[in-house]
């Protein structure tokens, strides 16, 4: 087709706030962003970002009766947020599935792993028993479980870890559907199975032509599979860019903190992680102006009473962050960092460069 | 599996023996009144009272009363045949006497069981999944009043108000009912108001523990799997939350029906049914041991037998049980 197609999915201003005793929770504040068909869209940052109850909400999941939910999703043309509760049933599992963090405690305890994959197949197409259950078996083949006529038979318990996180790909691609959401998909596996998992993920998407969203708080995880990375900091998005311009030229404070919390095989082996100092906000009390200021190194005074836009890089309409500070200042502190001077020592050295000037 | 259950039997076995042992020991260690001169009637002779003391073994040492006990009650060894040994009241045989007595019993829980699941788990999963709706406040508000009003209150308040010939409303068959009833249909009827009673606390007792389950279990992971697989609500509630909330429910009601196929000692007492509770309770108020032993062996051994049915059971219900 010629005519450009809308994006599968078309998230526009979200706002996802919880009512609670203690006050307004504002887990989600203003987030936009698009996946297109086939594409891997990468949102990560710590927990309580915001980044599992966003796509939670895109699912309609967001069950909480304090929920106040704003803003518009859009999958495939459709408005998702308006839906009802029976046009989101079908849309669940059927158009957009997801696979979580626990493969252990995301299967019922009490039912066959073909059991619980079949019940998925049969909620979204007219078909027999014994249909579900070869597309059970036929899935479970597809994601690497061995004999998996037989194992279909088996219970979650009888799983290993990897191959719990496997059955639950399968349950979630039986019904091909165009959108998958991962939401921490490896955190709960042993590092060698992770790696497997990913690869089995992407093999799957090219071959079922899926979209895929993947929430992590791992930049790791999404190096290799994302097209496009988000990074969420207290309930918005903070920087936004195309996967190799947030690993080569990041430009918000937290991303550049992200990234020097990550090993490097190439870097000195006696060199030191730089964690990222502070703890998330509550997201109850945001700081006011710039939320990441209490935590940022390079904050200024203005920072804490201005509160930043995500707005395009100069130059480059696709690469979007909210930061405050000069971007050339930025390039400065960042060309600093991966010189391997710490955050501190840029500052100053960025700093009587400024002065200087 | 099966070594499983021998080796429960075993101590099944043991835990009896305990329990005669303990119900023994106090008996006779509490000033219980001598049973010989209960049984010898009025001015009885000195010779009269030796002689029952004797019939009885009571002339015999502690120990060795015991040690005849056990033999009593032994499959296969027993006393002439006699099991349980006689009662000290009227010298009737314990046995024959208890068994007579469970059917009534037994129909008397069976259909308390059957109103209180039926009433109990309807309520529980409209509790859970309407948490906080007047419904909710309202049927767990309910079953507060009716777990803290105990049976023989609530019997009572049931006899003055629906007794058919005391009753302010007199529409239901009340005390002594059921012994005088001959056919099964008057039996059934005599039985509707005790077994209303003795379900009103299981019931609300169920409600609230399944509502408290099922609430946990809803804010499970695999609850979310389940609705992100795009399952129904009903499906959801029903075939992924009840099915695991109300697993621990079956060793609840285990031990319930074990408790009360002993004896519901304060239902058929207050309306006077004849069953083994009624039985046990005026045994105690005249101390009439071997009908004690008898009853509270009974009782015991329904439940340990109950509690070894749910641990069996469990291996059917959660697949991650094995033995």
């Amino acid at each position: 087709m010629d005519t450009p197609k809308a994006p599968l999915l078309e998230v526009e201003n979200l706002q996802v706030h919880f009512e609670t005793d203690d006050g307004l929770v504002k887990a989600v504040d203003g987030i936009s962003y698009s996946v297109e068909r086939g594409q891997t869209f990468g949102i990560v940052g710590e927990s309580g970002s915001g980044k599992s109850v966003s796509s939670l909400t895109v699912m309609g999941l967001t069950r909480s009766r304090n929920a106040r939910i704003s803003g518009s999703v859009r999958f495939d043309g459709k408005d998702l947020l308006g839906a009802s509760e029976e046009d989101m049933r079908q849309v669940r599992g059927n158009d957009i599935a997801m696979i979580f963090q626990d493969p252990l405690s995301s299967l019922h305890p009490f039912y066959k792993v073909g059991k619980q994959i079949a019940e998925a197949v049969r909620s979204h197409r007219d078909v027999s028993k014994a249909q579900a259950w070869d597309r059970a078996v036929e899935m479970l083949g597809l994601v690497g479980i061995p004999e998996p006529r037989r194992r279909a038979d088996s219970y979650p318990h009888e799983f290993s870890g990897g191959m719990r996180q496997r059955a639950m790909i399968a349950m979630a691609l039986a019904n091909d559907p165009k959108l998958l959401i991962a939401d921490e998909p490896t955190t709960a596996l042993d590092v060698t199975v992770q790696a497997q998992i990913l690869e089995l993920i992407e093999h799957l998407q090219d071959e079922f032509d899926t979209a895929v969203v993947v929430i992590t708080h791992d930049l790791g995880v999404v190096a290799e599979m994302a097209d496009d990375i988000a990074v969420m900091y207290a309930g918005r998005i903070v920087e936004k860019a195309d996967t190799n311009t947030i690993f080569a030229a990041p430009e918000h404070p937290y991303t550049w903190g992200l990234l020097s919390s990550i090993p490097r095989l190439d870097s000195p082996r006696d060199e030191d992680l730089v964690p990222i100092a502070g703890r998330p906000p509550s997201l109850i009390t945001l700081p006011s102006g710039c939320s990441f200021h209490p935590r940022c190194p390079y904050v200024r005074e203005a920072h804490k009473r201005i509160d930043p836009k995500l707005e395009p890089v100069p130059g480059h309409p696709d690469h979007e962050v909210a930061c405050l500070l000069p971007p050339e200042t930025r390039r400065r502190l960042w060309a600093e960092l991966q010189r391997g001077v710490k955050p501190d020592a840029a500052r100053q050295g960025v700093m009587r460069e400024e002065e200087a000037a | 599996m099966a070594a499983y259950i021998a080796r429960r039997l075993v101590w099944v076995v043991f835990l009896l023996f305990a329990i005669t042992l303990i119900t023994f020991i106090l008996f006779s260690v509490l000033p219980a009144g001598d049973p010989a001169v209960a049984r010898a009637g009025r001015q009885p002779s000195p010779e009269l009272i030796e002689s029952i003391r004797h019939q009885f073994g009571l002339d015999k040492p502690k120990p060795v009363q015991f040690i005849n006990y056990i033999g009593d009650i032994l499959p296969f060894v027993g006393h002439n045949g006699v099991y349980f040994g006689f009662s000290y009241t009227n010298n009737a045989e314990v046995l024959p006497q208890i068994l007579d007595r469970l059917p009534t019993t037994i129909f008397l829980t069976a259909g308390a069981v059957v109103l209180w699941l039926a009433i109990g788990i309807p309520i529980g999963v409209i509790s859970a999944v309407k948490t906080g709706s007047w419904l909710d406040r309202l049927s767990m508000g309910v079953a507060l009043i009716f777990i803290s009003a105990p049976v023989y209150f609530l019997g009572l308040v049931a006899l003055y108000l629906f007794d058919d010939k005391i009753g302010k409303f007199p529409v239901l068959p009340g005390n002594s009912a059921y012994g005088q009833a001959h056919s099964f249909p008057e039996k059934a009827e005599a039985l509707i108001m005790p077994w209303c009673v003795l379900a009103a606390s299981f019931a609300a007792i169920y409600a609230r523990f399944l509502r408290g389950n099922l609430i946990d279990t809803l804010q499970e992971d695999y609850i979310r799997t389940a609705r992100a697989k795009g399952l129904s609500e009903r499906r959801v509630v029903f075939r992924h939350g009840v099915r695991a909330a109300i697993t621990p429910i079956v060793t609840l009601l285990g031990l319930d029906i074990g408790i009360l196929l002993g004896g519901a000692i304060l239902t058929e007492t207050v309306f006077n049914i004849p069953g083994i509770g009624r039985y046990a309770y005026n045994a105690i108020n005249v101390s009439d041991l071997p009908v004690i032993q008898g009853t509270v062996l009974f009782g015991a051994f329904f439940i340990v037998m109950m509690s070894l049915i749910v641990d069996i059971l469990y291996a059917f219900i959660d697949p991650r049980v094995r033995y």
